[in-house]
């Protein structure tokens, strides 16, 4: 699965538009994450994810400047989270199919902020994007 | 048996009775042809499904969404025996339809970020798990008679 250019445009207008509110995307993303996915909570036993959870938070800005990362730097997202890639497949270890699942949760929370901006052709690129970083973290695994 | 609790039922209703069916269903469908194109595979007869452009206005896509989501509505009526509800389709789905259960998947996700664009901050994440198990389930439903 490639990313074309018009992927590469809309994915870095979302990223354009969402701007300095990035951090909160990411927290809103990871708490309808371990709400909605109960079993993506095993991986954080030393969190608390209570409710407005400072760790939650803390961490949904690490996942929303990484994927703001990747898409500063499009053409190469491998390069750009190189060094996550290694972390997820030597320590942390998520099983794939949970990548998925905070995609979908990240594509949610741009629909019910900012629904204008997810148009079809938008959505598209953006699931392919999310499916790539997904990917990439994923890649050397084994 | 799928156990639903008295929240997640009300979580459901709740939004249910605010959706138009015919506009959602549309949405879903068309954003499912446009998001996951090889699930245009299933819909050669529905003429041009050329660009985004030409799938949301296509009548067609229009009034299969309405039909598929008008069906959702006897998952939502039937929320204790959705299984039984659905046997029928499943059939249908499997030996006529030939479709692979992956697609009521996709399908279901779509619908949850298309429901989540019209109800924005009122699709609060406990919305979401509800809404998420919903299609979970009615996508498990479809695959049950697959043989």
């Amino acid at each position: 699965m490639v990313l074309s250019p018009n992927d590469k445009t809309n994915v870095k207008g979302v990223f354009g538009k969402i701007g300095g509110q990035a951090e909160e995307y990411g927290a809103d993303a990871l708490e309808r994450m371990f709400i909605t996915y109960p079993q993506t909570k095993t991986y954080f036993p030393h969190f608390d994810l209570g409710k407005g959870s400072a760790q939650v938070k803390g961490h949904g800005k690490k996942v929303a400047a990484a994927l703001v990362e990747a898409a500063n730097n499009i053409d190469d997202i491998a390069g750009a989270l190189s060094k996550l890639s290694d972390l997820h497949a030597q320590k942390l270890r998520v099983d794939p199919v949970n990548f998925k699942l905070l995609g979908q949760c990240f594509l949610v929370v741009v629909a019910t902020r900012n629904p204008s901006l997810l148009t079809p052709e938008v959505h598209a690129s953006l699931d392919k994007f999310l499916c790539a970083v997904g990917t990439v973290l994923t890649a050397k695994y084994r | 048996m799928v156990h639903w609790s008295a929240e997640e039922k009300q979580l459901i209703a709740g939004v249910w009775a605010k959706v138009n069916v015919e506009e959602c269903g549309a949405e879903a469908l068309a954003r499912l042809l446009i998001v996951y194109p090889w699930t245009q595979r299933f819909f050669d007869n529905f003429g041009n499904l050329s660009s985004p452009t030409a799938i949301v206005g296509n009548p067609k896509v229009r009034a299969h969404g309405k039909k598929v989501l008008t069906s959702f509505g006897d998952a939502i009526k039937n929320l204790d025996s959705i299984k039984v509800t659905f046997s029928k389709l499943s059939e249908l789905h499997c030996d006529k339809l030939h479709v692979d259960p992956e697609n009521f998947r996709l399908l279901g996700d779509i619908l949850a970020i298309v429901l989540a664009s019209h109800f924005g901050r009122d699709f609060t994440p406990a919305c979401q798990f509800a809404w998420q198990k919903l299609v979970s389930v009615v996508a498990h439903a479809l695959a049950r008679k697959y043989h």
